[in-house]
């Protein structure tokens, strides 16, 4: 286990983060923008945990970054998951471009 | 004894009048608001009485001279230790006698609506603006200095013009009421500007400290405004005739008094007010106060007299031409200012030479009355016939008895028939005239005879030549018509008697009062030929009046037409003024000053357009700006921060 180097976890969560990020960009469905946002978070969480095995194993400062960021996308899911049901009440669509009446 | 517990009301009442009837005569004071109007005039009036008793009987006079009495003064805008304006009402005879005049006059015009105006609509309206004028004339004539009586001065402007277009639904009344202000508006600026430099060179606006300053011949005041000068003219006389340019626009002299005919489009008992008795002569009484300063300049004086027998003269001959009755009285108005302007001008300061002065005084005094009732007996006429034009009147003298002799005592006593009203002042005016330039006096002669012509002509016209049928069965009107023309025909008799000279002269010592029958004769002749040329065109429907007039050609033509001077006037303003002035200055203000504006609104609408693109309600352009914002962030801080 120990003999993964550093460099190729950070690729895996760079690449979850563009992945993330192009679909957050791209798609227009909701659901799927939210598990976006979640493949960045988790991109994110990976990073926090490896610095800090690699840099200070005798610390735990980025793993307790990790678990608040985990609580945070839960609660973040259920608002944004709330804010999709009432945006399909209203709009019969959970298309993000439907909803655009406050623009300019 | 002290003025100023109750002199401050005789303005301020009218003024309550007017702010109680404009905020609530229309909704709760319909009906009562004539009675509430002429009440509080009435107490004006007796306190102006009052004032007027104490003045010249009680404690005016001290050692054979009326004192200038300063009743009230404070001050009103403080600029700095040595420039501030005040305001204050100062009892001198002429500003006494005219607080009489204004209030009697008033009250009058005040009675005599009830009865006018009853049924008008807007009747609240109409008593609140009389209120104001009577207020803003009152003020003008107690102001204490140059700065008050200006702006007194623009405000009887102001209620003159609110009350020629009080019938703001007549085009013709909106056109007169517009012009009145733009003519006396221009004129105000000359007024202005003499203001502005006498009291720059005398260092004070109160009249009489500058009056002081001036007349001492040592003063460096004196020194400075007689070396001063432009055009080789003096400061002085430069800042005298800019007065008197405001005056002449006021008191419709010649070549300023196109507005005066025209105001004639407001209700008749407002012209009894306004445009025969009180505010056109502000520009008599505004030379009269400052008329120690104009006996030192005879250019100026002269001035005066040139544009006072000028304007008595084409008046009255564009009186006998006219055949709207309101006009008539409008040139004869204007032809009486004359008469009161060139009698200043001949004016000397003091004693005997001031003779003019006092006649002019006392011409203001009694054609206040004689003239408001013409006006009033026009307007009985005008309510009778419902109609302006002499063609339509004829014979009403078994209708109207009343007016019909009140209306002939009028006539008379311009006419200047002793022993009238109008013939003692008239004659102290010929008098006058006679003693210091004899071309004046013939032309002044001739014009009185021309007066007792046109008013005998309108008399005979209204009230003899032919008979007309009437329809109508209302008859003279109420009470409240007839009243005051019986009060104004009693003062038009008697007001003449009153030993003027010895109550206003130039230099406010006893002027005895001047009476030569030998002089009379030839003013008393010219008269009663006018009148007897009248009786014989005019007594009986005839034709010889349109022979006459016919046989006079292009004469009688251009004084129908006045002389083409409204003619001239507008084609300086549209051809001249317009074109030269008017279209360039359009141009500019259309395509520069409005193209500089437009094309800063149109960029900034253009920006914002481009600005407002950004929030275009996609949230995933805003989650692409944000990581750009943030990228652009990483790159600064990682790359370029050092």
């Amino acid at each position: 286990m120990t003999d993964i180097p550093v460099s190729h976890i950070l690729f895996v969560s760079t690449a979850l983060f563009f992945i993330g990020m192009y679909g957050l960009f791209t798609r227009r469905n909701m659901i799927t923008m939210l598990m976006s946002i979640e493949l960045i978070l988790n991109s994110v969480n990976i990073n926090f945990v490896v610095f800090n095995k690699y840099l200070y194993p005798d610390k735990l400062n980025g793993i307790f970054f990790t678990i608040f960021i985990i609580t945070i996308a839960a609660a973040e899911a259920a608002v944004a998951i709330a804010i999709i049901i009432n945006l399909y009440r209203s709009h019969k669509s959970i298309d993000v471009e439907t909803a655009e009446e406050m623009k300019y | 004894m002290n003025y100023a517990s109750y002199i401050a009301l005789i303005p301020l009442l009218p003024l309550v009048g007017f702010v109680l009837l404009g905020l609530f005569g229309r909704k709760y004071l319909k009906h009562s608001s004539g009675i509430i109007g002429t009440g509080l005039l009435l107490v004006s009036t007796v306190l102006s009485l009052y004032t007027a008793y104490n003045y010249f009987f009680v404690d005016g006079k001290v050692e054979d001279s009326y004192q200038t009495i300063t009743a009230v003064k404070f001050t009103w805008l403080s600029f700095s230790e040595n420039v501030s304006i005040d305001m204050g009402i100062i009892l001198d005879p002429i500003s006494v006698m005219m607080l009489v005049v204004v209030t009697f006059v008033s009250l009058m015009v005040h009675i005599f609506s009830l009865g006018y105006m009853k049924g008008e609509e807007r009747f609240a309206t109409y008593y609140a603006f009389l209120g104001l004028f009577t207020f803003s004339m009152l003020g003008l004539v107690v102001s204490s200095n140059l700065f008050q009586i200006y702006m007194f001065w623009e405000l009887v402007g102001v209620s003159s013009y609110l009350l020629i277009g009080y019938y703001y639904d007549k085009p013709s009344a909106v056109a007169a009421s517009k012009k009145a202000f733009v003519v006396t508006r221009f004129a105000d600026l000359g007024f202005l500007v003499g203001i502005l430099i006498l009291a720059f060179y005398g260092g004070t606006l109160d009249f009489n400290t500058l009056i002081e300053r001036l007349t001492s011949q040592q003063s460096s005041q004196f020194l400075a405004i007689t070396t001063a000068s432009f055009v080789g003219v003096s400061a002085l006389t430069w800042g005298l005739t800019l007065i008197f340019i405001g005056g002449a626009g006021k008191s419709a002299m010649f070549p300023l008094h196109i507005w005066l005919p025209d105001a004639m489009e407001g209700p008749t008992p407002v012209s009894a007010l306004i445009h025969a008795a009180t505010m056109v002569v502000a520009g008599v009484y505004l030379v009269a106060r400052l008329f120690p300063l104009f006996t030192l300049t005879p250019v100026s004086l002269s001035i005066v007299t040139v544009v006072g027998i000028v304007s008595a003269f084409l008046a009255a001959i564009i009186a006998c031409t006219q055949t709207d009755i309101k006009r008539v009285l409008a040139y004869s108005t204007m032809s009486q200012i004359g008469y009161m302007m060139f009698a200043l001008g001949v004016s000397g300061y003091g004693g005997e030479n001031g003779l003019g002065y006092t006649a002019s005084m006392f011409h203001l005094f009694t054609h206040a009355f004689f003239k408001s009732l013409l006006f009033l007996g026009a307007g009985v006429v005008i309510h009778f016939i419902h109609s302006n034009e002499m063609k339509d009147m004829g014979g009403l003298r078994k209708y109207l008895p009343i007016t019909n002799f009140s209306f002939l005592v009028a006539c008379l006593a311009i006419a200047g028939i002793p022993p009238l009203a109008g013939f003692f002042s008239k004659e102290e005016i010929l008098l006058a005239t006679y003693n210091s330039n004899k071309i004046v006096y013939g032309v002044a002669l001739f014009t009185s005879g021309l007066t007792a012509f046109y008013m005998f002509r309108l008399y005979f016209s209204i009230f003899w030549n032919k008979q007309t049928e009437v329809h109508n069965h209302h008859g003279e009107g109420p009470f409240s018509m007839k009243f005051p023309l019986m009060i104004l025909a009693f003062c038009s008799i008697f007001a003449g008697l009153i030993p003027f000279g010895e109550y206003v002269s130039s230099d406010k010592t006893m002027l005895k009062s001047h009476f030569d029958p030998m002089f009379s004769i030839a003013p008393v002749a010219f008269g009663v030929i006018g009148i007897l040329l009248a009786m014989w065109m005019y007594k009986k429907e005839s034709t010889k009046a349109e022979k006459i007039s016919q046989s006079l050609g292009g004469l009688y033509r251009a004084a129908y037409k006045k002389f083409y001077i409204d003619e001239i006037y507008l084609f300086i303003t549209k051809k001249i003024i317009f074109n030269l002035i008017g279209r360039p200055a359009a141009w500019i203000d259309r395509n520069i000053v409005d193209g500089l504006m437009n094309g800063i609104a149109n960029t900034t609408a253009s920006v914002s357009g481009f600005i407002k693109g950004i929030q275009s309600g996609k949230v995933q352009s805003y989650a692409i700006y944000f990581f750009g914002g943030i990228v652009a962030l990483a790159i600064v801080f990682l790359y370029l921060w050092k």
